[in-house]
């Protein structure tokens, strides 16, 4: 009985997603041969054809403090992000929110149910990645890509220092 | 001592005026500022070069610092060495801080004895000039030093005008600056638009560099401008005008000056 529900879920869990409109990121934090390493702060957000936010995806950074201060107080680093929403969100934002991820590739999967994705309305997009390393660089990243998809499409963009390889997969 | 002391402030003070001489200038540490109790410190100077201290400081008396709210905040840990000033800000509120070190006063030369002298106060100071000064020619002199810095989200309750002098409205947001990108202000003279006013604008860092690369732009009828910022730095604006709306019948001539320290951020 338990084996057969336990199928029942999984294959309950492996249709749904067939139903949603889903965006699925991979981001790419390079490993970095540097004296000091920090992990590196990142947004990733969906801009509209109006270069404003549309929907905040994910955003990494230094959730405690250290004897230099809150994590916040370096949020402004992030600059696009910080000028176009950061400055106006109360963080930590459910759900959107985290601490900083090492080096390594990075899986992250949003659909139309989630409240990111809901509200938006269909149209030209591009996805933004920005990151930004405590006494490093900062780079930032775009994708453009349409919503929702009619057909299956995929984008990526090669990052070039504090970015490694950020792909993009947008199913109907 | 206490004379030196005058001289310098008036020095300071009569400097601006002269557009071709010293600059005077706010250096904030930061300008977009974010985290639990976040403080800047700012350096105020007057020199050649941008943004270096290296003839005198601006005095710390001068300043007027206005919070998000619109209330008055006190500069702290204020020091004032040879070639500048430094002062502290806690900015325990959300929102945009104006920095300005205003002088408003009065600046008389005369002759007493055959003698020529300078002095400077305020307006009701005035009596004390000496009767039996000679050749006496008063002028008001309203000049506005003055830098932007956001906690968090901007806003601009500290950025309503004072009407009284020069003063710069950027009609994005002064902290929303960014290179590449136009930027369009408007110049109010006693609060109202004023055209004709020409600004000089210089980006920091000269001393790396062999030319000023200093942008000239003057207000148009409606009293605007705009500026493509070349790139990213801290940049200085600064105009003057001088007219004859002074309040005070000594004082033939108004001088008005004006400087801000704007920072411009890459994309």
């Amino acid at each position: 009985m338990r084996v057969t529900l336990t199928i029942a879920l999984s294959g309950l869990l492996a249709t749904s997603p067939a139903y949603a409109a889903t965006l699925d990121i991979n981001v790419e934090v390079p490993k970095l041969n540097v004296a000091e390493y920090h992990r590196p702060y990142v947004a990733v957000w969906v801009e509209g054809a109006d270069q404003q936010v549309a929907a905040n995806l994910s955003v990494w950074y230094q959730q405690t403090s250290n004897s230099e201060g809150h994590g916040t107080k370096w949020l402004p680093d992030l600059r696009q992000w910080w000028r176009k929403s950061g400055r106006t969100l109360q963080v930590p934002v459910d759900g959107v929110t985290g601490p900083t991820r090492p080096a390594g590739k990075h899986a992250l999967s949003f659909n139309d149910k989630q409240p990111a994705l809901k509200q938006l309305a269909p149209g030209n997009y591009t996805l933004v990645v920005e990151a930004v390393r405590e006494v490093g660089g900062r780079e930032l990243l775009k994708i453009p890509f349409s919503w929702p998809a009619g057909a299956a499409s995929s984008g990526r963009a090669q990052g070039s220092s504090e970015l490694g390889l950020v792909t993009l997969a947008v199913k109907p | 001592m206490k004379r030196m002391l005058v001289l310098a402030a008036a020095l300071a003070a009569a400097l601006p005026f002269a557009a071709s001489a010293h600059k005077a200038w706010l250096l904030p540490s930061q300008t977009t500022i974010a985290g639990n109790d976040p403080w800047i410190t700012v350096d105020a100077a007057v020199s050649n070069d941008l943004f270096y201290f290296n003839h005198v400081p601006i005095r710390l008396e001068s300043l007027q610092i206005t919070a998000p709210d619109g209330t008055a905040v006190q500069a702290q840990n204020g020091a004032t060495g040879k070639f500048r000033s430094v002062f502290d800000v806690q900015l325990s509120q959300q929102g945009t801080y104006r920095i300005a070190s205003v002088n408003d006063g009065l600046f008389a030369t005369y002759e007493q004895n055959g003698e020529r002298k300078r002095w400077r106060g305020t307006v009701e100071r005035l009596g004390e000039l000496p009767r039996d000064a000679t050749n006496l020619q008063v002028s008001q002199s309203i000049g506005r030093v003055e830098t932007f810095v956001t906690h968090g989200a901007p806003n601009d309750t500290a950025l309503a005008p004072t009407g009284r002098g020069i003063e710069l409205i950027a009609l994005s947001h002064p902290n929303d600056q960014f290179a590449g990108e136009p930027s369009r202000f408007r110049v109010l003279v006693d609060g109202k638009p004023a055209a004709g006013l020409e600004f000089e604008i210089v980006r920091g860092a000269t001393r790396y560099r062999n030319a000023q690369e200093e942008i000239k732009v003057s207000s148009d009828a409606k009293g605007e401008f705009s500026v493509t910022w070349p790139q990213a730095g801290m940049y200085w604006l600064e105009t003057g005008s001088e007219d004859d709306r002074s309040s005070v019948k000594q004082a033939s001539k108004r001088r008005l000056s004006y400087v801000a320290t704007l920072e411009v951020l890459p994309q």
